[in-house]
């Protein structure tokens, strides 16, 4: 499809390495744009004028913003190539469930174990653990959360694979000793092209994060 | 027995999220039992506890004893699984639009509005600013349409409508007029009440006031 697309994206968002992966997996040839958020292009600002965020998918010029509706689109436009959610009705509402699980519960306290300390980051920690027990349980011995292939819901988690060094480092604490399913998981993830290609380095993404911590927290 | 199986549906009088899936139903012309949730502050069921062991809230779909749960989630399955009339837009790209103005909604009008009605002492102006520039975003989104999707009632209509029956107790406590700030939502709204699927089960905005002085007195909020 010769097409042009365009994704704005910001390099540590695990939310614009949801529609990276999707981009490859169904090889769509595109444009990345880096966005500074700190001083927003007037194209975000035009595209997305509702949230201001990134990503956005600009394709022929028409956004689609909310990375797991982009995620959604792509596979529904590019649907001949690796289908990322389920046929059945039923199993694509339980896909659709999980992701807004993921998106409900696990931003939020990820974000807490970087900007904070003392109690609140020990309760950061502890809620961060239990939704990925939650997770684990909903894999249980299945190569991927979508069963023998890579899917939709393992699109939307693996983007937080990246985050885990810094969530470690500044959480002190060890994922892979709470939750050593996940960690097997994402290191099959790894493995696919589309996901090793667009996921960041988890020490770059400590570096980022090192950075974000001197305007919250004070060490 | 309807013709699609077994549906039962988990339910409270008063959510609004439980109403979308009540209009979608009918919209599809299916047939439904309804398990009355009546303490959800207190002892849940434990069909419910059973069917949504990680959020425990209504509604709950079953289809053949098979839990579907999260009200968007639910309107996308039934449109799927009946898809006669449509709900969501044919088109790829106006679904990703109608879904982008779901989860808006989703986000933002009920906690809006919740800090309006549910606020202690004075009702803060950021409150009501915050509340009305979010139904003006939506005014944007309809435009001159009928309906959010066009010419037919919809998908995004069903998300939104079942919310506009807490919209008197938001006036009552912000002191504001929807019909006043945003006539045009005021107009959609009048055109999906004449709907049967709708007005049938949209609750009396004045009982749904009742219920929300309940809800204050039993937080404290007096």
């Amino acid at each position: 499809m010769a097409e042009e697309v365009v994704l704005l994206d910001f390099w540590p968002s695990m939310f614009g390495v949801r529609v990276r992966i999707v981009l490859v997996e169904k090889g769509i040839e595109y444009e990345y744009r880096e966005e500074d958020l700190r001083n927003k292009s007037s194209l975000l600002l035009q595209m997305n004028p509702v949230h201001k965020q990134i990503p956005v998918l600009i394709q022929n010029g028409k956004p689609v913003c909310e990375s797991s509706i982009i995620v959604q689109y792509i596979d529904e436009v590019w649907h001949d190539k690796a289908p990322l959610l389920p046929s059945d009705p039923y199993q694509r509402a339980q896909a659709r469930f999980w992701v807004d699980f993921i998106d409900k519960k696990l931003y939020n306290p990820s974000r807490r174990i970087w900007s904070t300390k003392g109690e609140e980051l020990e309760a950061a920690k502890k809620e961060f653990i239990e939704v990925l027990k939650v997770l684990e349980e909903q894999l249980k011995d299945k190569p991927f959360f979508g069963g023998e292939t890579f899917g939709y819901v393992d699109v939307c988690l693996i983007g937080y694979y990246c985050w885990f060094y810094a969530y470690e480092t500044f959480g002190n604490f060890s994922i892979e000793a709470e939750c050593p399913q996940i960690i097997a998981w994402a290191k099959r993830c790894t493995q696919k092209e589309s996901v090793s290609k667009s996921l960041p380095d988890g020490k770059k993404v400590f570096g980022f994060v090192q950075e974000l911590r001197k305007k919250f927290v004070v060490d | 027995m309807s013709k699609g199986g077994e549906i039962v549906l988990l339910d409270c009088w008063v959510s609004p999220f439980c109403i979308r899936v009540k209009i979608a139903l009918a919209e599809k012309g299916v047939e439904y039992e309804t398990r009355a949730e009546e303490d959800l502050f207190g002892d849940k069921s434990d069909l419910l506890l059973t069917s949504n062991p990680i959020h425990k809230k209504v509604p709950v779909l079953l289809h053949n004893g098979k839990p579907l749960c999260e009200s968007t989630i639910i309107v996308n399955y039934i449109d799927e699984t009946w898809p006669s009339p449509p709900l969501l837009p044919t088109s790829t790209y106006n679904r990703a639009q109608a879904r982008f103005w779901a989860d808006f909604i989703d986000k933002k009008v009920f906690d809006a509005g919740h800090n309006i009605w549910a606020s202690k002492g004075v009702v803060p102006e950021t409150a009501k600013k915050d509340f009305i520039e979010i139904l003006k975003q939506l005014e944007g989104a309809l435009g001159e349409k009928d309906f959010f999707g066009g010419d037919s009632f919809g998908f995004l209509d069903i998300i939104l409508i079942p919310l506009t029956s807490w919209f008197y107790t938001i006036e009552k406590f912000g002191g504001f007029e929807v019909k006043e700030v945003c006539p045009k939502i005021s107009a959609w709204m009048n055109r999906c009440m004449e709907r049967e699927t709708v007005a049938k089960v949209l609750p009396d905005p004045e009982k749904v006031y009742e219920f929300a002085i309940m809800i204050r007195k039993m937080l404290g909020i007096e």
